[in-house]
C-alpha cells in the first residue's frame, strides 16, 4: 500500500530504483542527457543530497551514531528538505525531474535494517507520487562484483555493518544487499514498478527505458513540459 | 514493585530491538508553549528528586549530539521548510528517546523531558502539516507516566518575553509563516494557536494541567505533589 500524494503539476517525476551496481544512476543520466536533447526543462535530485541535511548526515556515519530509526529519519528529512525545496517547485514549474533513488529506497533499506515497514510507509506519504519508477533488476553476484571490483573500500552503513551480520565487511555487505535486493523484489508490483533488466548492455536498457517513456509520457513531453531556453541550448 | 507494574507502551510502532518489560524507570513529561517557564521547574525538580534519592536524567528537545548542530544551522538559514522543520525534530527526538531516555529507564532513572513528541505535532500542525501523518511518525515514542502541561495565556507568555529576553525570538513567533507582518504580532496569533492545538491534544494524551499563571513556587508545590504520587504508583 502506497499513499503518495497523486502529482497534479504540469511537471513529470522520473525515477530509478535498485541495489547498490544494478547500473541505475548510468541509465538516469542517459536518460536526462536525451530529454535535454530534445530542449526539455530537465531537473536532477540525488538521494541523501540536501545541503542544510547531509552534513548531520555525514556527521552521525562518520561517528556511527545511528539506529535503524535515526537513519531511516535523518534520510527522510533529507528527503523532504530536497522535496519542498526542490522536486516540488520544479515539477510546479513544469520541469522533468529525474531522482536517483526515492522513497522506494528507504521502504528497501530501512526495512532491511528492521525498521516497521507500515511506519516507514507512512513517514513517506508526503511525497509525491513519481510519474515513472523504473526498478533495475540484476543478481546480487553481479551487482557485487561491478560494486567491488570498480572501487576501493565499502563504507561501514552502506555495508550494514551496524546490523552485526557479519564481522567480514564484505560478507555483511553481502547479507545486507541480499535483503534489500528481496524487500525490492517484494514491492515492485504493488509499486508500479517498470522493471528493467540490468544484466542487459547498457544500450538495450536505455532503448528499453526511452520506450517507456514514449508510451507513457510521451504527449505530456510534447505539450506540457517547460522548454529550454535557446541561449543555453548547446547542441543547437 | 517491578513484578506487577505494567510496562511502558509505545504509541504504535515498537522501535526494533526495544524489550519494554526491562524499562524500570519513570519517565516524565513536561509540555508547554515557548518561555512558559518549563526549564526553571525542571531544574528544581531535578534537585528535589536527587535530594531525596532518585537517579535523574533530563533531556530536551533539539539536544540530541546527532541533529544539534545541524538543526542550529538550519535555524541560522532561515530556508528550513515546515516538513522538514518537523522530520528534523523528529530525528532528534528519536535519537534521544533511543540514546538517551531508554538507556536511563533501564537502568531505573527518572528521566525529566523538556517537551516531547507534542510540541514537535503542535509546530508543525501550526505550520499546516498533517497532524495524523506526523502522529503516526511520532508513534515510535514511548507513552509518559505522566505528561505536565503548563498552560498559560498568550498575553502571559507575551509578558514573559517582554520582561526576559527582551525580544520575539524569529522561530518562537513563528514568523517563518509567517503568522503577522512583525514578530510581535505574529508571536500572539502563532503562540495562541500553539495554545490551541496543545489544548485540542490534552484529552487524547492525557495531559495534567497545570495553570502556569500561578507563582512558580505553587506550581512547582504541585508538580512535586503529583510526581510524587506518580513514583509511588499511585497514580499511571
Amino acid at each position: 500500500m502506497s499513499r503518495f500524494a497523486p502529482n497534479r503539476y504540469r511537471g513529470k517525476l522520473i525515477i530509478v530504483e535498485g541495489i547498490d551496481g544494478s547500473g541505475k544512476s548510468t541509465q538516469l543520466s542517459l536518460l536526462s542527457q536525451w530529454l535535454r536533447s530534445q530542449r526539455l526543462a530537465v531537473s536532477f535530485s540525488e538521494w541523501n543530497s540536501s545541503d542544510m541535511v547531509k552534513g548531520t548526515t555525514r556527521r552521525g556515519k562518520k561517528k556511527q551514531m545511528f539506529t535503524p530509526t535515526t537513519f531511516s529519519l535523518i534520510h527522510a528529512t533529507d528527503f523532504a528538505d530536497r522535496h519542498e525545496r526542490y522536486i516540488l517547485p520544479m515539477l510546479k514549474a513544469g520541469a522533468v525531474v529525474c531522482a536517483d533513488r526515492y522513497a522506494y529506497t528507504a521502504f528497501a533499506r530501512d526495512v532491511a535494517r528492521g525498521v516497521s515497514r507500515a511506519w516507514v510507509r507512512n513517514l513517506y506519504s508526503m511525497a509525491i507520487k513519481p510519474n515513472l519508477a523504473f526498478y533495475f533488476r540484476v543478481p546480487l553476484d553481479v551487482a557485487l562484483d561491478r560494486i567491488l571490483g570498480g572501487r576501493a573500500a565499502l563504507k561501514y552503513y552502506e555495508a550494514g555493518m551496524d546490523l552485526d551480520l557479519s564481522q567480514n565487511i564484505v560478507e555483511s555487505f553481502r547479507i545486507f544487499q541480499s535483503r534489500i535486493l528481496e524487500e525490492y523484489e517484494a514491492m515492485s508490483g504493488e509499486m508500479g514498478f517498470h522493471v528493467i533488466d540490468a544484466t542487459q548492455s547498457i544500450e538495450t536498457q536505455q532503448q528499453q527505458m526511452r520506450q517507456i517513456v514514449m508510451d507513457r509520457i510521451g504527449a505530456a513531453l510534447e505539450n506540457d513540459i517547460l522548454r529550454s531556453p535557446l541561449e543555453i541550448d548547446r547542441a543547437g | 514493585m517491578p513484578a506487577n507494574r505494567a510496562p511502558l507502551e509505545f504509541y504504535g510502532h515498537p522501535l526494533p530491538g526495544i524489550d519494554t518489560s526491562e524499562l524500570q524507570g519513570k519517565l516524565i513529561v513536561i509540555e508547554g508553549p515557548d518561555v512558559v517557564g518549563r526549564s526553571t521547574q525542571i531544574q528544581q525538580l531535578r534537585f528535589w528528586l536527587e535530594h531525596s534519592g532518585y537517579a535523574v536524567v533530563d533531556t530536551g528537545m533539539a539536544r540530541s549530539a546527532l541533529t544539534m548542530k545541524g538543526i542550529q544551522d538550519a535555524k541560522n538559514g532561515h530556508t528550513l521548510g515546515p516538513l522538514t522543520m518537523g522530520l528534523f525534530y523528529m530525528t532528534d527526538f528519536a535519537d534521544r528517546l533511543e540514546n538517551v531516555v531508554i538507556p536511563a529507564l533501564r537502568a531505573g532513572f527518572v528521566v525529566l523531558t523538556d517537551r516531547y513528541i507534542f510540541s514537535l505535532i503542535a509546530r508543525a500542525a501550526a505550520r499546516g502539516q498533517n497532524v495524523r501523518w506526523l502522529e503516526e511518525v511520532a508513534g515510535i515514542a514511548l507513552v509518559p507516566h505522566a505528561t505536565f502541561y503548563l498552560r498559560a495565556e498568550v498575553d502571559d507568555l507575551a509578558a514573559r518575553v517582554v520582561c526576559g529576553p527582551g525580544q520575539f525570538d524569529y522561530w518562537e513567533s513563528g514568523m517563518d509563516v509567517p503568522y503577522g507582518k512583525n514578530r510581535c504580532d505574529s508571536f500572539v496569533k502563532y503562540q495562541t494557536k500553539l495554545i490551541e492545538i496543545l489544548d485540542g491534544m490534552a484529552g487524547h494524551y492525557n495531559f495534567k494541567i497545570v495553570n502556569a499563571g500561578k507563582k512558580p513556587v505553587l506550581i512547582f508545590r504541585q508538580l512535586q505533589r503529583q510526581i510524587t504520587r506518580v513514583l509511588q504508583g499511585v497514580e499511571k
